[in-house]
């Protein structure tokens, strides 16, 4: 980390000297006045340094930065692979804009986000603060909490699937045996999204624990020691020491769960198939469908930088707060 | 990890009397069942779900265990669902994504800590750049450049190449590696170039050494990327025969029996849950480590 400040100024004189010295540092003097020989070791460093950047570098331009350009170049063409790119101005925002899943996409994209946000945040917060005062079998709660993290999101989405399975599914089952009526989770147009949820929220929700427990943890003690002594009950400890202490931790994870929640395909594409009624369709999905069913590119960019414009708003944010130093001030 | 002595919220004091210990076990039990229930019992009733018969997997009420333990769902489904090739086809993938994330990340992380290129800032900058700009929402674009490189004009559609290079784009992973190089203090690598150890030699026989913990923690994101990711290899592989176990799982899973459908699942989450299993430890105390850290 001291280096870190220090090493940015005196660098090429110093990489310089340290190539030439393994020779005969005597010579440290003459290399130097020679200004020609200077800028071969500064071009020679400097081509080594991109030898062992290239491969990722193209990468990223290939991969990362060229396809952010081109979203935005082809949200205002008319883009049909193999054939010539033509400019259309604003065609392809005002067309999306008109296609009546469009406003039902976003609102099923919002009403996820912010179900996921209720169902899945306060859950693994509460579970979390339980699994903390544990003493007990506490690696096995982390690993059995993180096991659906792990299965493959596709066959979590066909599992559910089949448990939401009106006639013979396990959801209805459990709910006829505890004398309740059945529900046609995702069949219904009305419970499809709350369903999908529910299978995001199990998927997801071991990572969020587990930071939560660390975060937990790193309370001093002390705090709820003091507390306690001043009379303050086990409701009142969490309210003012638990969560105004993992209050930072608790922004970011949100934030990041509406990045990925406003990008959910997965379940809405195997589960529903964006039915019915496009009760489930998401703007993902939609873009899915513009680029490989309607082979409409430009209208699947014009959603893109939509999507993209609006989260990144979100990121930008969160970097901006992880970037503080003050976590927990 | 915390030893369990510290301090949380409940004080030992509390839990040591009599009330706190009947009330400490009872929600120790409930939450025992709840994880059970919420989380063993779903991966249990695949795993038996599959051994049972096609009729006993339909029936009404459902049967707990299975009338008869029969391994036919598995082998059926490792045939009809050609899982051999689906599977191949993801370890290829995931392979191939680590080793050249492995290899162009930490050469360009190793460059852009220590080597000083010009513009180095810039770079490193348009790299944390792609960090806010969420990757699913640019798969379109990306698919076209794809199908289509600028200039060669070759297309990697059904190429396990469209999953290996658009992997190295990896700027979060890139930026752990750069972060650790970053501690690495200089003194070491000037000794080595004095006893004439060249870039690579350096990098190979003291940088990469040292960076053993991040290296494994690199790995195991570059890996379960590759093996869950699902919306990417839907568009890339249209070809059945080059898809991996996540897309054929979907496509194949519309026509097939559904005691086949579940043993496919079941092996299809085999290998994650393994390596789970195996580096548990490493994992979750990665993930912790990662968050309060920020």
């Amino acid at each position: 980390m001291k280096t870190g400040s220090k090493q940015v100024l005196p660098a090429p004189e110093r990489s310089a000297a340290d190539a030439s010295s393994p020779s005969s540092p005597v010579e440290k003097g003459p290399a130097g006045r020679r200004p020609g020989s200077k800028l071969r070791r500064r071009l020679a460093d400097q081509s080594r340094a991109y030898g062992f950047l290239i491969g990722g570098l193209l990468c990223f331009a290939l991969f990362s930065w060229y396809p952010a350009i081109r979203a935005v170049i082809i949200s205002f063409q008319k883009y049909t692979p193999g054939s010539d790119p033509q400019w259309v101005g604003t065609d392809n925002f005002t067309r999306v804009f008109q296609d009546p899943e469009f406003g039902a996409a976003w609102r099923n994209t919002l009403t996820f986000t912010l179900l996921a946000l209720v169902i899945g945040f306060a859950i693994p917060f509460v579970m979390a603060l339980v699994l903390n005062e544990l003493r007990h079998a506490r690696a096995f709660f982390r690993v059995v909490v993180y096991l659906p993290v792990m299965i493959p999101p596709v066959v979590s989405a066909l599992l559910w699937k089949w448990f939401y399975d009106p006639g013979t599914g396990l959801a209805n089952e459990a709910l006829r045996f505890v004398h309740l009526p059945t529900s046609n989770w995702t069949n219904g147009a009305d419970t499809a999204l709350v369903s999908l949820v529910i299978v995001a929220t199990w998927a997801n929700m071991g990572g969020t624990v587990l930071i939560y427990l660390a975060a937990l943890q790193g309370i001093p003690g002390e705090l709820y020691e003091a507390a306690e002594l001043d009379g303050a009950g086990l409701w009142q400890r969490v309210r003012h020491i638990t969560i105004p202490q993992t209050r930072f931790i608790i922004l970011m994870l949100m934030l990041l769960q509406i990045i990925a929640t406003m990008q959910v395909f997965t379940e809405p594409f195997v589960i529903t198939g964006g039915g019915p009624e496009s009760s489930t369709v998401t703007v993902l999905y939609l873009i899915y469908k513009y680029a490989f069913l309607y082979n409409d590119f430009g209208g699947a960019c014009a959603l893109s930088v939509m999507l993209l414009v609006l989260l990144s708003a979100f990121s930008a944010l969160y970097l901006r707060l992880t970037r503080s130093p003050e976590e927990t001030s | 990890m915390s030893s369990p002595a510290v301090r949380t919220l409940v004080s030992p004091f509390t839990l040591a009397r009599r009330r706190g210990k009947v009330i400490y076990w009872s929600v120790f039990t409930g939450v025992v069942l709840l994880f059970a229930l919420a989380f063993l019992f779903p991966v249990y009733w695949m795993v038996s779900g599959a051994m049972k018969s096609p009729d006993e997997v339909t029936r009404t009420p459902p049967t707990l265990v299975p009338d008869e333990w029969q391994f036919s769902g598995y082998t059926e489904a490792w045939d009809v669902m050609e899982l051999p090739t689906h599977l191949w086809n993801t370890v290829v993938q995931a392979a191939g994504a680590w080793v050249l994330q492995l290899v162009f990340c930490t050469a360009a992380a190793y460059a852009l800590s220590k080597l000083k290129p010009a513009f180095g800032k810039i770079i490193l900058g348009g790299i944390l750049a792609t960090l806010m700009v969420p990757a699913q929402a640019l798969v379109v674009p990306k698919y076209l450049t794809v199908a289509d490189l600028p200039l060669i004009h070759v297309s990697l559609l059904n190429d396990p190449m469209a999953i290996w290079l658009p992997a190295v784009a990896n700027a979060f992973n890139l930026y752990l590696l750069k972060r650790f190089f970053d501690q690495i203090p200089r003194d070491i690598l000037e000794a080595a170039e004095i006893d004439g150890a060249g870039r690579l030699r350096t990098l190979w026989s003291i940088v990469l050494p040292m960076s053993r913990p991040v290296l494994g923690v690199v790995s195991i994101f570059a890996l379960v990327a590759v093996w869950q990711d699902f919306l990417w290899p839907l568009m890339v592989f249209s070809d059945t025969e080059k898809q991996p176990i996540s897309v054929a799982l979907v496509q194949l899973s519309q026509n097939v029996s559904l005691t086949v459908v579940i043993a496919s699942m079941v092996i299809a989450s085999i290998p994650m849950v393994t390596m789970f299993l195996i580096f548990q430890r490493h994992i979750i105390a990665g993930i912790s480590a990662g968050s309060t850290k920020g």
